[in-house]
């Protein structure tokens, strides 16, 4: 027992953490980017763009999670590919469980980059313009600084997001211990099993500390996003 | 150096096609809201892109619709000066002064100078929320100065003060210009900031450029006191102190006599510019006697303006200068003033303010 949870309940966690870390950091660029895209962006596609990353959010887990199989699995046209070039397997890994969870997570975290962007005055660029910034470094000095709480709560959602994914995750990866049971996973083999409530419980708790945790300090940095930007 | 400016531009509800030229100095561009005056600014600095047209700036081509030149806004070398200060929020007063110098890699230069020019030297490590209304209209002043530009756009830079900090200001513009030699493009439709800084005017009306030239003319013009608005218009006269103050009262002398108003902080021999608005001017076919007011200038016609109303603006040569009167039209008549009748001019001394007293400052540099 450690910190109070057993062997196989503490695997969950650390593996749901691993999970979750990279699932959120390897999205952070396609979701700044998407965020950006949305939130100024003056192209044809821009609506259809904005209902593929919304998608995950209505769609229900389990297709997500079928789709997924559909076209990362081994047989899909993706995983197929992702296998014969670059020797990557999605399929029932962890790695899996990271795209699925990140997927998921991807419209919590570029609502909250979008609501970070659209509040920048875009007179603020234009100031920093005819004081011989170009694009790159207006971005860099005044757009990025402005929305850098925004994007951090953005991150700080998806990253609690990604610790709860549970329908599309057992969907495309299954239940594996040690490779793809998260906590959620975990939580709903205990409660398959006779006397494993007590296990469940635990890390039930540890599930809604992490989701109040990840809230709270997502608040905290959106506040900070509007003093940062009023200046105050 | 200057700013050649020749370009049209589809706005919402007109055309605006503006030609004139920006020699060194302070060019006022002066029109009512709305008459393209900051599009033009804008157009100059990048903002907006014409339609067509060229604008040169000291032989630097920055727009040239014919040839498709069209320099990008960090590259134009302007420091622009917004209505709305538009200071970062996220950095200290000292980094938004060096802002400019930072993305430029120049490195870091102290805001030393132009800090004391702006009087903004304490409040260097402020958070800019916390300066008032004036203080971050002079940092983001000092801010454009700092990127080193070729010219200076203001664009209403006071619109958004109120009557005490605009005052504030206006000495600090002046200083501006004196010190550093810069050149500016100052849009604005207030007739007070017109008086005070323009070296040249550039008249805008319904997205045209009507009237170009020396604030001495332009302003005595009768045909532009429509657009001035009548209340506004007025002269603009070059003086010099000639006595030091007595009785709260300083002498000055202009091409045509000796002028008595309220004490000038100024030395003697001091250049100023007073303007003299067109309704505190009452005109005299005989010298007046026994009379309250203390100016009293011989003057001849040199042209009458009827318009819709009562009144008539009259337009006068006071020595080399020319003064606006405006008059009832019943009394032009009985006066029988028209081109060529001698007269006197008339005005009380108190009523010119000291915000229409600029120091330092003469027209047509």
């Amino acid at each position: 027992m450690i910190g109070g949870l057993g062997p196989e309940e503490w695997q969950a966690v650390a593996l749901s953490l691993k999970v979750s870390f990279w699932a959120t950091v390897l999205s952070l660029p396609f979701g700044l980017a998407c965020a950006m895209a949305l939130a100024r962006g003056r192209f044809m596609g821009r609506d259809v763009l904005n209902w593929l990353v919304h998608l995950p959010l209505i769609l229900p887990p389990v297709v997500t999670g079928y789709l997924l199989l559909l076209s990362f699995g081994r047989r899909g046209p993706v995983g197929e590919f992702l296998e014969n070039i670059f020797g990557i397997t999605l399929a029932f890994q962890w790695t899996g469980a990271a795209l699925a969870a990140s997927i998921m997570a991807f419209p919590l975290m570029v609502r909250a980059m979008r609501l970070a962007i659209e509040a920048v005055d875009p007179k603020l660029e234009e100031a920093a313009a005819t004081l011989g910034a170009n694009r790159i470094a207006v971005f860099r000095t005044v757009t990025l600084p402005l929305i850098l709480p925004g994007i951090i709560a953005g991150a700080v959602l998806a990253f609690a997001k990604a610790m709860g994914e549970f329908g599309a995750t057992i969907t495309f990866v299954s239940n594996i211990p040690g490779e793809t049971r998260t906590v959620p996973s975990a939580i709903y083999a205990f409660l398959q099993v006779p006397g494993g409530e007590t296990a469940a419980l635990r890390l039930v708790g540890v599930a809604v500390g992490i989701a109040i945790g990840a809230l709270i300090l997502s608040e905290w940095l959106s506040r900070r996003v509007a003093r940062r930007i009023s200046g105050t | 150096m200057s700013l050649s400016v020749d370009i049209s531009c589809a706005l919402g509800g007109f055309t605006l096609h503006a030609a004139f030229e920006a020699p060194d100095g302070v060019t006022v561009l002066f029109g009512r809201s709305g008459s393209g005056k900051t599009s033009v600014v804008k157009a100059i600095a990048g903002l907006l892109a014409p339609d067509e047209g060229r604008i040169v700036l000291n032989e630097r081509v920055l727009f040239d619709g014919a040839n498709k030149v069209k320099l990008p806004v960090h590259r134009r070398r302007l420091g622009y000066v917004f209505q709305d200060s538009r200071l970062f929020p996220h950095l200290t007063v000292r980094d938004n002064l060096c802002y400019a110098a930072r993305v430029s890699g120049r490195g870091s230069p102290s805001p030393g100078h132009v800090g004391e020019l702006l009087g903004i030297s304490h409040l260097l490590d402020r958070r800019t929320h916390a300066l008032s209304g004036g203080e971050a209209q002079r940092v983001a002043i000092g801010r454009a100065l700092l990127s080193e530009p070729d010219m200076l756009l203001m664009d209403e830079p006071l619109a958004s003060l109120d009557g005490p900090r605009k005052a504030e200001i206006l000495p600090y513009l002046e200083t501006l210009r004196r010190e550093t030699g810069i050149s500016i493009l100052y849009v604005t439709h207030n007739m007070a900031e017109v008086a005070r800084l323009a070296t040249h005017i550039v008249l805008i009306d319904d997205g045209l450029v009507i009237r170009s030239g020396a604030p001495d003319e332009v302003l005595t013009d009768p045909e532009v006191v429509r657009l001035l608005g009548i209340r506004d218009a007025g002269a603009v006269l070059s003086a010099r102190v000639a006595a030091p103050p007595e009785d709260g009262l300083s002498t000055l002398s202009i091409s045509g006599g000796r002028l008595f108003l309220p004490a000038v902080d100024a030395p003697v021999g001091a250049a100023l510019r007073v303007r003299i608005l067109a309704q505190d001017v009452i005109l005299s076919r005989a010298r007046p006697e026994g009379l309250s007011a203390l100016n009293i200038l011989p003057v001849r016609v040199l042209a009458v303006r009827r318009g819709e109303g009562p009144g008539v603006i009259v337009q006068l040569l006071a020595g080399d200068d020319r003064l606006l009167a405006r008059i009832t039209r019943r009394s032009a008549d009985a006066l029988g003033i028209a081109a060529g009748t001698e007269c006197y001019a008339v005005m009380k001394s108190v009523a010119v303010s000291q915000t229409d007293i600029a120091v330092g400052l003469q027209s047509g540099i």
